[in-house]
């Protein structure tokens, strides 16, 4: 994704300290406004940059400033702005809706009409028989009818036949122009046989009135039930905007006040109370509470904040008061991001639709011809009246057709399903990844953060010379403290716990995935695994049986050595997550072969694996091997999905068929990940599995059924049943066929909306 | 019948013409940027011309009810915009290489193409 509208480039905007305002400018008459204009914007305080398009008439500013200041600016200099692009999701949403509902009932009231004509014609049609054209009666009862029946064309129909020559003027061809070839051909001919009986044989002189009013009625009534279906589609994103609040309570001049969520500004500091939303994102600065953030990362149980903690934008407080600094807001927040990476990610489409996609290109050209080869045909070739059933033939092509559908197979099911993922906290990026997801067959699992807490504890410290335990563990912290290895972390905060502070180190240097070595009060000393002990031939031969049973016990052992003596081992142990086993036991249930990953030693691995009921590990993996495993399981024609943190794993993911990183609730933009889990859960990875399964079986039933309605419809309209069993498609039944198979299509694509993944 | 036959053949030629081999001519940028309007079924205009290298603006004008037209798509450069009803839809286009591009509705019954030269 390179870039997109103004929205989409705020959206992607990194640098927290800048905000982009559009404004749209009025009065501004030449050129020499500009400089007026861009000078009276960067006079307000907190504008960075400001620049006008002269040909746009717009003006883009940067800085930590509100859209009313800028307007007030260039009202001050005697021109006029108004804010661009700047309503918020949620107005943007009320207005779609009601659009939607003003063209809903726009479309009944036409259907009503039609039907009111086409219903007694179709009723007195089907009682008498009596549709032909033979007395001057009749002739003047059907012109009356007729005229009627134009009228219904005008009014319930007329944005097929604007729509249709619009196209055409185009070079372009849609579903508006069948719909208004197959009803203007039925009525068209009606009239001729109305005004000029004699042109036509005598069998032939039936007037298709009825079908006219009916299939425009029909027509209207499937596009207006296929709009309300439709909104049924975006419940998910509706849901998330829902969560945006519109006003916050922020300290200004040491008193609190609510103020609309738009002016909040960087550095603001928020008053939240027990069972407000959080408006914009930010780190505590007083205050302790419990937030439910079961909406954005599927997590149901609350979590604790105290200071220092960070809140996300449209999560529940719950207990308690406190103050927040703002340090995201509009559309730099988790939430606003989150809203964004839905809404891109459910109009991308999975390459299976791309199929539906080259055929919609040709489709209309296409039955238009097919209608022109099948009335040539029963012109040439039919029975008599030739002429009426060519007619009717090339009709019911027209109406029977349905680009629609196919159009429709894709995007409605992928719109549900990605909205379906979000609601469980599982950020699906395009429609390739959840095509790709739906079809893995191996899954490697880095052990650290993602089977594990990722949180590692000192668990034994094994003396091997005359020290004491917090000799060796002062020793270690001081040469640990400077690192940012889980492991590391784990030795530094027991020495912590312990009331040991670190000591001066020297000379540190970082051996990649075996240790670390430094100088510490003028003595070596080397902390690490087995191999990087014997590399430096320190003799550690009576202590390997010891190392060796605590990592059987699932603890990481490591060497510690003060002057080319073994000094201790520290063991280390990284809990496994309370749910990752139930969780990797979904994946093994549905197939899929789980493999961990890890930079630790085999034993370790080995006793890890087995708690988590996995088979298969990779041990003593260093961090640039990754990918390498991921290329290994790949070569035996596996679909790798990769999970890990998304930052140290970046390669890994890339390379991976489909990347998944485990986000904490606010990481949502990890670049590197094809599935972003909001939630550290691994049952979301489950979640994420589940649901593209169940959105590309949804797509597949949807492509399924709306290539074989036109495949075997098309046809039958044609006439091809008429030699063998003597039927010819009657073209209302083409109508009612074709109004509804689009509202299959949405109606389908919305079954998706009670799917649940497996309870857990 | 003849007369009937070759008129109907006539119509298939003037259709495969029409719809695929004529090229319309297209429409240049003013200043970098170009107005679309969204309506009865069509953009107007729906061959733009660009400049390869550099950046063009598009502003979008839905005036059409149909939900069809709420979404316009770029999938060559993975851009998928809501299109609110009259109101102006600003969308910027990354600097884009010489070529075709596409846009269209979700179901592909709006279309327009991007010339890039």
């Amino acid at each position: 994704m390179s870039q997109s509208s103004q929205e989409t480039k705020s959206d992607h905007h990194n640098d927290s300290t800048k905000l982009q305002h559009e404004l749209a400018i009025d009065g501004a008459s030449c050129a020499s406004c500009v400089t007026k204009i861009e000078k009276a914007l960067s006079a307000v305080s907190g504008v960075e940059k400001a620049e006008m398009n002269f040909a746009q008439r717009t003006a883009i500013v940067m800085g930590n400033v509100t859209d009313d200041a800028l307007i007030a600016a260039v009202k001050a200099a005697g021109y006029g702005a108004s804010p661009i692009n700047a309503s918020s999701e949620d107005d943007v949403l009320d207005a779609k809706e009601k659009a939607d509902r003003a063209y809903y009932k726009q479309l009944m009231r036409k259907t009503w009409i039609a039907l009111a004509l086409g219903g007694p014609l179709m009723l007195y049609a089907l009682v008498t028989g009596e549709v032909n054209v033979n007395t001057g009666g009749e002739r003047l009862a059907w012109l009356i009818v007729g005229i009627l029946t134009g009228g219904v064309l005008y009014v319930s129909g007329r944005h097929f036949f604007v729509g249709a020559w619009k196209s055409f003027l185009n070079n372009s061809a849609n579903m508006d122009t069948l719909i208004a070839l197959g009803t203007g051909t039925a009525w068209l001919y009606s009239m001729i046989v109305v005004f000029f009986p004699e042109a036509v044989p005598a069998q032939a002189r039936h007037v298709y009135f009825e079908a006219t009013a009916i299939i425009i009625g029909l027509i209207d009534l499937g596009l207006a039930l296929e709009i309300r279906a439709r909104g049924k589609t975006s419940e998910a994103i509706k849901r998330l905007i829902g969560l945006q609040v519109k006003t916050a309570r922020v300290v200004r001049d040491d008193a609190e006040v609510d103020i609309p969520i738009e002016d909040v500004l960087l550095g603001d500091t928020v008053r939240v109370r027990p069972g407000e939303k959080i408006p914009v994102d930010g780190d505590v600065v007083e205050g302790h509470t419990a937030i439910d953030e079961s909406m954005l990362t599927g997590e149901p149980m609350p979590v604790e904040k105290g200071v220092g903690d960070e809140v996300v934008t449209g999560t529940l407080n719950k207990t308690g008061s406190f103050l927040f600094k703002a340090t995201r807001v509009g559309k730099d927040t988790a939430l606003a991001q989150i809203i964004n990476m839905v809404k891109r990610a459910q109009n991308s489409k999975p390459p299976i639709g791309r199929l539906a996609d080259a055929i919609s290109a040709y489709f209309v050209p296409v039955v238009m011809i097919i209608a022109i080869l099948s009335a040539l045909t029963w012109l040439n070739f039919g029975p008599a009246p030739a002429i009426a059933l060519a007619i009717v033939s090339a009709t019911t092509v027209l109406i029977i057709a349905c680009p629609c559908a196919l159009g429709l197979a894709t995007p409605m099911s992928v719109m549900v399903g990605v909205g379906k993922a979000a609601e469980a906290g599982v950020l699906i990026r395009n429609g390739e990844a959840l095509q790709t997801a739906s079809k893995i067959t191996a899954m490697i699992l880095d052990k650290t953060g993602t089977i594990t807490l990722g949180s590692p504890k000192v668990t034994d410290i094994v003396v091997a010379n005359n020290m004491s335990e917090e000799e060796v563990l002062q020793l270690a912290a001081s040469l640990e403290s400077g690192s940012e290895h889980p492991l590391a972390l784990a030795i530094v905060e027991s020495a912590k716990e312990r009331g040991l502070t670190p000591g001066k180190v020297a000379n540190f240097n970082a051996i990649a995935g075996h240790g670390v070595e430094a100088e510490i009060e003028n003595q070596h000393v080397l902390f690490g695994n087995e191999k990087l002990m014997q590399e430096r031939d320190i003799n550690i031969a009576d202590y390997v049986k010891r190392a060796q049973s605590l990592a059987g016990e699932a603890k990481t052992p490591m060497y510690f050595a003060v002057g080319q003596q073994l000094a201790a081992i520290i063991a280390v142990a990284d809990p496994i997550k309370e749910d990752s086993i139930e969780a990797i036991n979904r994946l093994q249930h549905n197939g899929i072969r789980v493999v961990m990953l890890t930079g630790d030693n085999r034993d370790t691995a080995k006793a890890v694996a087995k708690k988590a009921n996995i088979t298969e590990f990779f041990a003593e993996v260093l961090p640039d091997q990754k990918a390498d495993k991921v290329a290994e399981l790949q070569m035996q024609n596996e679909i790798v999905g990769m999970t890990g943190d998304g930052i140290n794993d970046a390669p890994a993911l890339a390379l991976a068929n489909v990347g998944f990183a485990i986000g904490t609730g606010t990481d949502v933009a990890i670049e590197s990940a094809d599935i972003t889990l909001m939630r550290g859960s691994l049952h979301g990875l489950a979640d994420a599995i589940a649901v593209s399964k169940a959105t590309l079986r949804n797509i597949k039933q949807n492509l399924f059924g709306a290539f074989i309605y036109n495949v075997a419809g098309v046809p039958v309209a044609a006439g091809v049943l008429y030699p063998v069993m003597g039927v010819l498609m009657n073209p209302v039944i083409a109508g009612a066929a074709m109004a509804f198979s689009s509202l299959t299509v949405v109606t389908n694509a919305n079954r998706l909306r009670l799917f649940k993944a497996q309870e857990h | 019948m003849v007369i009937v036959n070759i008129a109907g053949l006539g119509l298939i030629l003037l259709i495969v013409w029409w719809f695929w081999l004529y090229k319309p001519k297209e429409v240049e940028l003013v200043d970098g940027a170009i107005n679309v309007i969204v309506e009865n079924g069509t953009y107007q205009p729906s061959r733009i011309k660009l400049t390869a290298g550099e950046s063009a603006t598009l502003q979008f004008l839905r005036k059409d009810s149909n939900p069809c037209a709420g979404t316009v798509l770029f999938p060559g450069i993975e851009i998928s915009e809501e299109l609110p009803i009259d109101t102006i839809k600003t969308i910027i286009l990354p600097v884009l290489t010489k070529g075709e591009y596409e846009f269209n509705c979700q179901m592909k019954m709006y279309r327009g193409t991007l010339l890039v030269e």
